[in-house]
């Protein structure tokens, strides 16, 4: 008897371990059948879908399937450098893609390494460092633009001249955002004071809720969500907010006034386009800016809590084709952003 | 520099009730001589399966009914895999974490798909406009009724002595006629179920909403409040107060001028600081359950 439950014990962990290790990714799933002469473009993922930013080139990755220019497929959750290493290497050795994209931030090296083992395919990544030649090109979520344009609507908008900011954390690709919003805010109220609150996860909106509630508590009236959790805090608290990465105005339609909305397709096709024309070694980032149509400010809600001046939304439209046309180039600005600011300082 | 402090104690009662509900419940556990590390897994499972059940009814009510039911499941998979089998409690309950939130993040998907669903009903908070008294009937609940009630409970009832035996000595609780096993799955049963509720108050009471990772590491720091708390209910009761009134504190200071300079990080390790230094001065002579980490087995 003993032994017999000794050996159920073993199975029964054994199972355990292997269903847990079997989460999280749900395989290479086919997300489109166009035709089998497509490029075949692999998507590989550091964090879950789920996690916005690389739901957002999942997103253009679909949408270019959906269209017929691309075969693709992906595989996510790949989250330590030592993962997204043998993913890389498996996926180029045995299914041959023309191009592989996704996210290094977490795996900056092991991406560069298998990079340089394949030259023949094309790499594509969000990164915060320089491309490789011959073959490894970065992209990024250059989002200053609508932050900026983000950040007039807001000043406009505040009666308390004073506005919170809920980030994940201090890290460049959130800092220019947040900093490029608060020009924006000081270029329709000098007066204003912006709280900026982090929370140190990409994850945690009970957290992002509770910092958006200390920010109202300190006299708040309108809120940037650049995390999950602080539309619910304006929600409750019955004030303005701006969401992030897509257009999430059906969330809360008489709270959100507009959002930030990064649409990778422009990145995408410059990436197809080197699948045709050979692998290169270039900075993709400028295909984010709004002027490339990479980002963009989502239509303003007009419909939302104490309404928008139609002079305010006639003042952003001007800066927004200013932008287009280069008459006006958004201060980037990766430094990190202090607790409490004063524009007018 | 000002401080909010209907806001600082609202926001402390709110950041601490999911960490009493859990707590408590671990801490009923852990008299039995188990320590379940599949806490923070189950606090995942109970707030994702309050969420689904709750946008599939339309009721945040049936909802936390099944992530009782889900906590139960949780509480008799640990008790299948270390009371029956016997098996290193370590290992049993860092596997059920990881099963339990891989299976949350696969049907999420599944179920959703790269949506970000909303419940259409979730709880909203009693006495609107009362100011720190507009709570969550969770948290009213978690301080006026399952911290005393427990409480109550350990010291002074059958149940509780039996407990009691059970994880001080597994002989003499033979020999007063305690099933161990038994006693030990009904810890684990009821304990989770506790954490699951602590999970679901995130899902249903303030977010209505789920995102993965929602519960980011709530369960662990309920494992160190209840060796904080050396397994008092009310030492734990308050070590949940006190890492939740220096979180809430911290984020108010941090968006003050005179706090603006300071590094976020060490803002934002504050309360884990707190509790630590607080661990270091009254937490010095732990005496654990005699039969922590160990399973029974008959003579």
């Amino acid at each position: 008897m003993r032994k017999v439950t000794r050996s159920l014990a073993f199975v029964s962990v054994s199972c355990l371990a292997l269903l847990a290790a079997c989460g999280g990714t749900t395989g290479d799933e086919a997300s489109s059948d166009a035709g089998s002469d497509a490029p075949l473009v692999y998507g590989v993922y550091a964090t879950p879908l789920e996690e916005p930013w690389d739901g957002a080139i999942h997103a253009a990755l679909t949408s270019a399937a959906d269209d017929g220019d691309i075969r693709y497929k992906h595989v996510d959750d790949l989250s330590t450098s030592d993962a997204m290493e043998r993913g890389l290497r498996d996926i180029a050795t045995n299914e041959k893609p023309d191009a592989i994209v996704g996210d290094a931030f977490a795996a900056e090296e092991a991406v560069r390494k298998v990079a340089a083992d394949f030259p023949d395919i094309v790499f594509a990544f969000g990164s915060g460092e320089k491309p490789v030649e011959p073959n490894m090109s970065v992209f990024d979520n250059w989002l200053q633009d609508p932050a900026y344009l983000a950040g007039m609507v807001s000043g406009g908008l505040t009666k308390t001249d004073t506005i919170g900011v809920v980030g994940a954390m201090p890290i460049p690709e959130v800092n220019r955002i947040i900093n490029g919003y608060i020009a924006g805010v000081k270029a329709t109220n000098p007066n204003a004071t912006v709280k900026v609150s982090f929370i140190n996860s990409f994850f945690d909106p009970a957290a992002a809720k509770q910092a958006a509630e200390a920010q109202v508590a300190a006299g708040a009236d309108v809120l940037f969500a650049e995390r999950a959790g602080v539309i619910e805090a304006a929600t409750e608290a019955g004030i303005p907010v701006i969401g992030m990465m897509v257009d999430q105005q059906d969330e809360a339609p008489e709270n959100v006034v507009t959002s930030l909305v990064w649409n990778v397709r422009p990145t995408v096709d410059a990436i197809v386009k080197q699948i045709s024309g050979g692998p290169e070694a270039v900075d993709l980032g400028e295909f984010s800016f709004l002027k490339e149509g990479g980002s963009s400010m989502a239509p303003i809600n007009t419909d939302v809590v104490g309404g928008v001046p139609a002079d305010l939304v006639e003042m952003v439209t001007a800066k927004e084709q200013e932008i287009m046309s280069g008459a006006f180039v958004t201060p980037v600005d990766e430094t990190s952003p202090k607790g409490s600011i004063d524009v007018s300082q | 520099m000002s401080i909010n402090l209907i806001a600082l104690i609202s926001a402390m009662l709110v950041i601490a009730t999911p960490l009493v509900w859990a707590a408590v419940g671990e801490l009923v556990i852990e008299k039995t001589g188990i320590l379940n590390l599949g806490i923070e897994g189950t606090m995942v499972a109970g707030a994702f399966v309050g969420f689904v059940v709750a946008d599939l009814t339309g009721s945040p009510w049936i909802g936390l009914l099944a992530a009782v039911g889900a906590g139960v499941l949780a509480g008799l998979l640990m008790g299948l895999l270390t009371v029956t089998l016997g098996q290193n409690q370590h290992v049993s309950g860092l596997g059920i974490t990881l099963l339990l939130i891989a299976l949350c993040e696969f049907t999420f998907r599944v179920r959703y798909g790269g949506e970000r669903p909303r419940l259409a009903q979730k709880f909203h908070p009693l006495l609107d406009g009362a100011g720190i008294l507009e709570q969550h009937w969770m948290t009213y609940v978690a301080f006026l009724v399952l911290a005393p009630a427990t409480w109550w409970v350990l010291r002074s009832t059958g149940t509780g002595y039996r407990l009691h035996a059970v994880g001080e000595s597994f002989d003499a609780a033979e020999v007063a006629g305690i099933p161990v096993n038994t006693t030990r799955y009904l810890a684990l049963v009821v304990g989770s179920a506790m954490m699951a509720v602590g999970g679901s108050f995130l899902t249903l009471s303030v977010l209505g909403t789920y995102t993965l990772d929602i519960i980011n590491g709530r369960g662990w720091v309920c494992i160190a409040l209840v060796i904080f708390g050396t397994w008092r209910v009310w030492r734990v009761v308050a070590g949940a107060l006190l890492f939740a009134v220096t979180d809430a504190l911290q984020l108010q200071l941090a968006i003050t001028d005179l706090f603006s300079g300071v590094p976020r990080e060490l803002m934002l390790a504050l309360p884990y600081l707190v509790v630590i230094a607080a661990l270091a001065i009254w937490g010095r002579s732990v005496h654990y359950p005699s039969q922590y980490l160990k399973a029974y087995r008959r003579g």
